[in-house]
């Protein structure tokens, strides 16, 4: 891994060059799969190569220069990563909407809407957002003091699919949606950063008490009934986004963001612990009763057979085929057939990777992801203050987590769940919410690296090093 | 927390690597047997995007795949229609392909082991790799014959025709049949439709009737019978065999009766040939109980019953029952007890007796091409068994000539001027209150036989009246009368 090597003498270096070269790296990335598609579709350049590839060059720049005066310290591999999974995934899209036109055309119908010019709008507006939370959180402690603003935000809008009538909230029987005319929002992804606010704010508050008592069984010190309290709420509210929205991903995805933070802050082993033990009641709880979560893992479990494969698994099964097409080296860009999986442009946008790209591009991706994770926990590490160290650790752990799900589910590692990949699936929500996080963890990593006013420069933190002890 | 911060990353280093293994398990070590899984829509899709092969008859592409500027680039077209449908049978993207498109499909997709060089020389020359062709034996007249005479009938039927010296069929026909086109579409809803459309069709026209329905044989099983008593060495074509009107039966007071209650000849006896001749059912019923179900049995199983061959498409085996006992072995001995047969099957019998007592191993496919035209397979006769004595076949051709020949014979509707035929006619009693199906085999021209049929017309009524004159247009259209 990268490692910055603390200068004793020099003031330490802002490394705002590296990010600018490792944002142009991205950005050749994208435009050379962008060139790529289009060489596959028609054998030559795309139309828009000058005017889109300007754009996106021009984007990725000032995102860039923002970065160098809002946050100068930050982290220098968090935004190209970013940049290089938000342009891969658009090239991705634009490669299904020409797949999905030729197929309309074929049946004689009128091609619908693109996909890509859209995403690129939500591209856009996700970075504006980034922007604005570097101009608006110029020190990241100051959200601790929106602890319950942040949880009353993220309850209401982790429950108001739940609440509105099934018309405004329900697509392809997940209720996770908010949906008026032609307008619609998933807010559990917006309702999972407010609440990784509140979590950080709320236990850096109680760790100590949640840390220091208890008594000790079987060598484990085990915490206080009393205060189980707020990993039960937890757990509860989760099996109640799972029943009541059906959505799987998110009820997992929130309580293993609690339980993590929860260690983070205590770092007692007990309540892995309890988490674990709840997790599987809960999971038991939900494979016997929740005729959904028991299907999804019906169709994991045998999803070659003859009873599902041409109905419930045809995605999942589709999607593996076209994995296993695409081998190591992948058929190409613009040369396989990932449009024969269903929702390829979301929830299947890794098996379009895996089939095109191939083994090779399934990995870059992945330790792509791996490097945000990793940069995000280090930046949690290089931190000086708790409660930035508790977020930014909750921040970066959910994306693992996350991509975890999302692309365990897509490649049949665990049962299926209906997450979107952070920064790639297509869909406003996700891509506004993933440059929120971002900017987040920019800001802290900033912080972290930034000489303490008056202190003498020096390593920041020798520690910040290396992110897995050895 | 930064201990705990550290344990993160490595739970997360570890969710990652898990990611990475199994990814690489499934696009590298699981990848070529996820690949042959015939579920995968890819390989459909790749499939079409070349050439596949034609189904030839004669000259003539009975199926063929004709370029489109849809995404699937190639469209199946069946320009042999319902006439040749149980031949070629459909090539669907939304159903399992079947008959000569399922069985052949390796040379037709252009897959097949024998294509590798084929493939390897389109790949460095950069040629769009085509399917290789599939002649079939069938005759175009005989199946046109067929085809058009049992649409005439109107009823369901089928017909088969086979070289009897070589096995070849030169045709089958299924009627009612279907357009194998609609269900070829590139549209798999539209496919899919007009699949479940023929499903729920009374007549089943997606049913091979010639190969894949049995039916009681009637009375074109006394062939059979006569077989084995000529082979018993017992009976001779002159032996005189007892006629009563009525044929008491063992253990039960039933009695066997003629068709229509008739009167088989004068005095009560007539000879094994006028009781083929004239299809005694009292007389057959005799020798049936004196030759017994064990030897009836073996004698059919010699002509192939039991079997179930490919042709390449499966044929459903026909079914004589030897554990008939008492009463119910005169039964057997008239093709009415609990005997089955497909109408192949009866082809066989036919084609058996013409061919010197040996029958062939029948056969739908002559030669597979290459998509260059060279010849990769070409079809060997092959004798499937010796059903009877060259001696029994010569005394059982001259007895079935009387069937046509004879002023009484029953199948005087199939002669020929100028050609002797060979001939047994059936009139096989079925479900209570309907018309008998009506069955006819025959060969011709009895000294040197071209080609045997076995004619089924369900529901027919009398075989010589519906089912004889559909196998003589057959017999005709290969000999070349009028």
């Amino acid at each position: 891994m990268y490692a910055v090597t603390g200068n004793v003498a020099a003031p330490p270096s802002t490394r705002r060059g590296t990010e600018l070269a490792l944002v142009l790296l991205a950005v050749v990335l994208t435009l050379t799969a962008f060139t790529s598609v289009s060489a596959a579709e028609s054998s030559a350049l795309p139309s828009g190569l000058l005017t889109d590839g300007l754009g996106f060059t021009a984007v990725a720049v000032l995102t860039h220069l923002v970065v160098r005066r809002l946050a100068p310290y930050a982290d220098p591999v968090l935004l190209p990563a970013a940049i290089a999974l938000n342009g891969l995934g658009l090239v991705v899209i634009h490669r299904l909407d020409l797949a999905y036109a030729a197929s309309a055309k074929a049946a004689g119908q009128a091609p619908g809407h693109a996909d890509a010019p859209l995403q690129l709008v939500w591209t856009v507006i996700g970075i504006l957002a980034f922007v604005a939370v570097l101009l608006i959180v110029k020190d990241h402690t100051r959200l601790q003091g929106l602890t319950y603003t942040a949880m009353a935000v993220g309850l209401v809008l982790l429950v108001l699919p739940a609440l509105l009538p099934a018309s405004h909230s329900t697509v392809n029987g997940a209720r996770i949606w908010i949906r008026f005319g032609g307008f619609s929002f998933q807010p559990g992804e917006l309702a999972k950063l407010a609440l990784e606010v509140f979590f950080a704010g709320y236990l850096v508050r109680k760790r100590e008490l949640l840390a220091l008592a208890g008594r000790k069984v079987l060598g484990v010190t085990l915490p206080r009934g009393r205060d189980l309290g707020p990993v039960l709420a937890a757990w509860a509210a989760s099996l109640l986004v799972l029943t009541r929205e059906s959505d799987l991903g998110s009820s997992l995805l929130f309580f293993g963001i609690f339980v993590a933070m929860l260690y983070i802050a205590t770092e007692r082993k007990s309540w892995l612990l309890i988490g674990l033990v709840l997790f599987l009641a809960g999971s038991l709880i939900a494979y016997r009763y929740v005729g959904h979560v028991h299907e999804r893992v019906q169709i994991w479990l045998h999803a070659f057979n003859p009873h599902y494969v041409d109905g419930q698994s045809y995605q999942l099964v589709q999607g593996l085929f076209g994995q296993a097409t695409g081998g190591i080296f992948g058929t190409g860009l613009g040369q396989g057939r990932p449009d024969l999986v269903p929702f390829a442009n979301t929830d299947f946008i890794a098996s379009t990777i895996g089939e095109e790209l191939g083994l090779v591009g399934i990995m870059a991706v992945l330790t792509l992801y791996l490097l945000i994770t990793m940069r995000g926990l280090r930046a949690a590490i290089g931190t000086r203050d708790d409660f930035g160290k508790l977020l930014a650790g909750g921040l970066a752990f959910g994306f693992a987590l996350q991509v975890f799900v999302q692309v365990g589910g897509v490649t049949r590692l665990i049962p299926l769940t209906g997450l979107t990949l952070p920064s790639m699936s297509y869909g406003g929500s996700s891509l506004i919410s993933s440059w929120i996080l971002l900017a987040l963890l920019i800001r802290i990593s900033d912080a972290g690296r930034r000489p303490a006013p008056g202190a003498a420069t020096g390593p920041v933190d020798e520690s910040a090093t290396m992110v897995v002890r050895q | 927390m930064n201990h705990a911060l550290r344990m993160v990353a490595a739970a997360a280093l570890v969710m990652f690597v898990a990611l990475l293994v199994n990814s690489n398990i499934l696009q590298v070590g699981e990848a070529s047997s996820l690949r042959a899984n015939p579920h995968d829509v890819r390989v459909l899709y790749s499939e079409y995007s070349h050439q596949r092969g034609p189904i030839l008859v004669g000259g003539k592409e009975i199926a063929k795949s004709v370029a489109t500027n849809d995404s699937l680039k190639y469209l199946r077209t069946y320009p042999g229609g319902d006439v040749y449908a149980p031949v070629t049978g459909f090539y669907s993207l939304a159903l399992s392909d079947s008959a000569l498109e399922q069985a052949e499909d390796p040379i037709l997709a252009g897959t097949d082991d024998r294509l590798f060089l084929n493939r390897i020389s389109d790949e460095i020359t950069g040629r769009t790799p085509k399917g290789g062709s599939v002649v079939t034996t069938l005759n175009a007249k005989a199946q046109q014959a067929a085809y058009d005479g049992l649409k005439a009938s109107g009823h369901p039927g089928a017909a088969v025709a086979i070289d009897p010296s070589t096995g070849a069929i030169l045709a089958m026909v299924s009627y009612p049949s279907y357009d194998p086109s609609v269900l070829s579409t590139h549209n798999s809803r539209a496919d899919t439709q007009a699949y479940h459309r023929l499903l729920r069709d009374p007549d089943n026209p997606l049913l091979n009737r010639a190969i894949n329905q049995t039916y009681p044989p009637g009375s074109t099983f006394k062939v059979v019978t006569t077989a084995a008593a000529l082979s018993s060495g017992k009976y001779t074509p002159t032996t005189l065999v007892p006629a009563p009107n009525a044929l008491s039966l063992p253990q039960t007071s039933h009695q066997l009766t003629n068709f229509a209650g008739e009167t088989c000849g004068p005095g009560g006896q007539i000879t094994l040939t006028v009781a083929l001749t004239v299809s005694c059912n009292t007389a057959y019923g005799g020798i049936g109980l004196k030759l017994g179900a064990a030897a009836l049995s073996r004698q059919a199983k010699l002509f192939g019953f039991g079997q179930a061959p490919k042709i390449p498409l499966q044929v459903s085996a026909s079914h004589f029952s030897d554990n008939a006992t008492g009463p119910n072995v005169a039964f057997s001995a008239i093709g009415q007890y609990d005997d089955s047969v497909s109408p192949l099957q009866m082809a066989m019998v036919a084609s058996g007796i013409a061919n010197d007592g040996i029958v062939m191993k029948p056969y739908l496919v002559a030669q597979t091409r290459a998509p260059n035209a060279s010849v990769l397979t070409t079809a060997h006769p092959k004798e499937l068994d010796r059903a009877v004595s060259s001696q029994v076949a010569h005394e059982l051709t001259t007895m079935m000539e009387q069937v046509v020949a004879a002023s009484d014979g029953t199948g005087r509707a199939a002669a020929i001027s100028g050609v002797q035929v060979a001939a047994k006619t059936g009139t096989a009693q079925n479900a209570t209150g309907q018309q008998s199906h009506a069955w006819f085999i025959s060969f011709a021209p009895a000294a040197q036989p071209k080609l045997a049929v076995a004619v089924i017309v369900e529901h027919g009524g009398q075989g010589g009246v519906a089912a004889a004159p559909i196998a003589r247009s057959v017999m005709c259209a290969v000999l070349g009368c009028s």
